[in-house]
């Protein structure tokens, strides 16, 4: 029983974002005026994973007690390198793919590169590469357009043949391949370690740097999924600030509202990637009602307001004022 | 080296040098990169970020940031254009109003960090989202009043004493009023001791929540400003307007040797950066770069100066 609840505990806010998210969705479903039909969810499953997957790479930053201002932008250039490469026979569509992903990759890699040899705080650093990331993606698509292999694409975003959207599937892969084995490995705990209390993840001899690099090189993969998703939804790519911005302020909400903590050490990507669907369903949930699409914009700022100061409810257990000022 | 010298930071110096290297660059580029227009010019593009980067210094000298930066502005250029559609009285009122807005949105900010505890990170970030939310609201549908009026129209762009733009003469009254107000007064040193560590100046009994919200109010009015003379620079206020200045103040503040952490830096630092930062930039758009190149030389340019001399003291 012990045990439990400590793992109940330490879950809290990922069940807290589950729980919310079911009965949000359900309500969606239940209103929705063509019905539960395979069709809405799938557009809602890929809107979903979208952010999801962002907000997967925004996690893993965040457990580290840092924060990536650059996941939106990471985002759009893997969008923009998509579209690009990912096309022609299985052959080439493979080539891009990994291309991709390693352009990711690369672009966690300078982050944490930055970050942990070049000892510069995150948020300027991420808030710099990313305007990088972003002159980049424009170098590389300066007005929208490109292609897809049309063939992955569809295979990836439509449904299985149980009416199950296949991108749930393709996250679902994703988090047994990328947060699984990484959460239960040695590098995986160090992270959490560094991000609870890094002079003592240091003296208790954990390697530091590997795992935090590990973090931002695991976080611009994911990052570079989601780009990679965008494309085959969209058929297309776009050098879009706005995009990436959204997303990236979008993670940090996810994130959040999933019950990841943001001073580090606390959470789960599971939790974050709820958090997502719980954001996605707010903006569905408005249309289902025929809220004023003007009103929209100002209702998810309230509401993101609103779940981040929840968080403040902990104050009313405060016993030792000075508990306030950490 | 010289008394004054010696006690200015040394990233203050790097950050003059700096300057002083991309003037140089310049001028090989083209000869009228030292003339005095050029330079004035120059010094009134720098006005509108240095009083974005005023506010931004004050809220990181406590150890926090505001994200509400592109938002706020938009809201003080919309919100004083709004005011000048409503007759001669809104008119004379403009700028106070679209200031003060921006001071709610700044002290609605700082009380959810203050009081509340929220990261300031995700609750300027709301912040940032609600204003836009409120702002789309308001321009949607219809197309409202946006023209700034002369009052504003002549402090943003006008020229009076010695051509001299009068929106430097702004930023130098508010820099001003910020070295005295951080230098000479409870409520600055309070910001320091903040920013160095909350607990000690609770204990010594310091307001620290309250000196924290209204800081954040002062740099919503602040940024609120500068989008009023924005609005009055391009003769009207639209949508997104303040979105490029985030990164840019930010920058600014951090390549003036301001620690990110809080609690050290000094404001003739952040004047550095904001002159650094608007030089910058136009030399890149003088080269005539596409907007691709600009942005990737510009956040590389950020990263290595950095790295130069922005770097932290190596942790435990």
């Amino acid at each position: 029983m012990g045990d439990f609840r400590y793992w109940l505990a330490e879950n809290k806010g990922t069940l807290l974002a589950v729980a919310v998210f079911v009965i949000m969705f359900g309500i969606y479903a239940g209103n929705h005026s063509a019905g539960f039909s395979g069709m809405v969810v799938t557009t809602a499953a890929n809107k979903g994973v979208l952010l999801a997957l962002v907000a997967m790479a925004q996690t893993l930053v965040v457990l580290t007690a840092g924060i990536d201002l650059s996941v939106g932008m990471v985002f759009v250039l893997a969008n923009c390198l998509a579209s690009q490469l990912v096309v022609g026979d299985a052959l080439e569509t493979t080539f891009g793919v990994v291309v991709v992903l390693l352009a990711g990759v690369l672009c966690g890699a300078l982050n944490g590169i930055i970050v942990i040899y070049g000892r510069l705080q995150p948020i300027v650093t991420t808030l710099a590469t990313g305007a990088m990331f972003y002159g980049i993606a424009l170098w590389l698509r300066p007005i929208p357009g490109g292609d897809v292999n049309s063939d992955l694409a569809d295979a990836l975003t439509e449904q299985l043949p149980g009416g199950i959207p296949t991108s749930l599937v393709v996250l679902l892969g994703i988090v047994l391949v990328v947060w699984v084995p990484l959460r239960r490995s040695e590098i995986g705990r160090a992270i959490y370690a560094i991000g609870s209390s890094e002079p003592a993840a240091y003296m208790s001899g954990v390697n530091i740097d590997r795992a935090r690099l590990t973090a931002y090189v695991v976080s611009g993969l994911l990052s570079a999924c989601g780009g990679l998703m965008l494309t085959f939804i969209t058929y297309s790519g776009e050098a879009s600030a706005t995009i990436g911005g959204s997303y990236t302020l979008n993670s940090i909400a996810a994130v959040v509202i999933g019950g990841v903590s943001l001073f580090g050490g606390a959470g789960s990507a599971i939790g974050a990637i709820f958090g997502a669907f719980v954001l996605r369903t707010i903006g569905d949930l408005l249309f289902v009602f025929d809220f004023d699409p003007l009103w929209q914009p100002l209702f998810q700022g309230v509401i993101l307001l609103g779940a981040v100061t929840l968080g403040s409810l902990r104050l009313l257990n405060v016993k030792n004022r000075l508990d306030l000022f950490g | 080296m010289p008394a004054f010298l010696a006690r200015i930071d040394k990233p203050v110096l790097a950050a003059f040098g700096c300057i002083i290297l991309l003037l140089l660059v310049g001028s090989l580029y083209s000869s009228s990169f030292l003339s005095p227009e050029y330079l004035l010019q120059q010094l009134q593009v720098a006005s509108f970020l240095g009083l974005i980067a005023t506010g931004m210094m004050l809220v990181v000298l406590l150890g926090q940031i505001d994200l509400s930066v592109p938002w706020v502005v938009t809201v003080g250029g919309m919100m004083s254009t709004a005011a000048a559609g409503w007759g001669p009285l809104g008119e004379a009122l403009a700028i106070p109003f679209g200031i003060t807005c921006g001071m709610i949105m700044g002290l609605i900010s700082g009380f959810g960090v203050a009081y509340l505890r929220v990261p300031s990170m995700i609750f300027t970030l709301g912040m940032n989202a609600v204003a836009q939310g409120l702002m789309v609201l308001r321009t949607g549908g219809f197309a409202p009043q946006d023209h700034s009026t002369e009052t504003m129209h002549f402090l943003a762009t006008g020229r009076s004493i010695l051509n001299i733009p009068n929106a430097l003469f702004v930023w130098i009254a508010v820099g001003a009023a910020t070295i005295f107000l951080l230098g000479r007064t409870t409520f600055g040193r309070t910001v320091y001791a903040i920013g160095n560590k909350e607990r000690a100046a609770y204990l010594s009994g310091l307001p620290t929540q309250r000196v924290i919200m209204l800081a954040f109010m002062a740099s919503g009015g602040l940024s609120a400003f500068a989008g009023v003379l924005l609005a009055g620079y391009s003769t009207k206020a639209y949508q997104s307007m303040g979105d490029p200045y985030l990164l840019p103040a930010v920058a600014a503040v951090v390549l003036g040797g301001t620690n990110i952490l809080g609690g050290r830096g000094s404001y003739i630092g952040t004047i550095a950066g904001v002159i650094l930062i608007t030089l910058l930039q136009s030399i890149l758009s003088v080269m005539q770069i596409y907007e691709a190149g600009r942005q990737l030389i510009y956040g590389a340019v950020i990263i290595s100066m950095l790295l130069v001399y922005g770097r932290q003291k190596k942790a435990s």
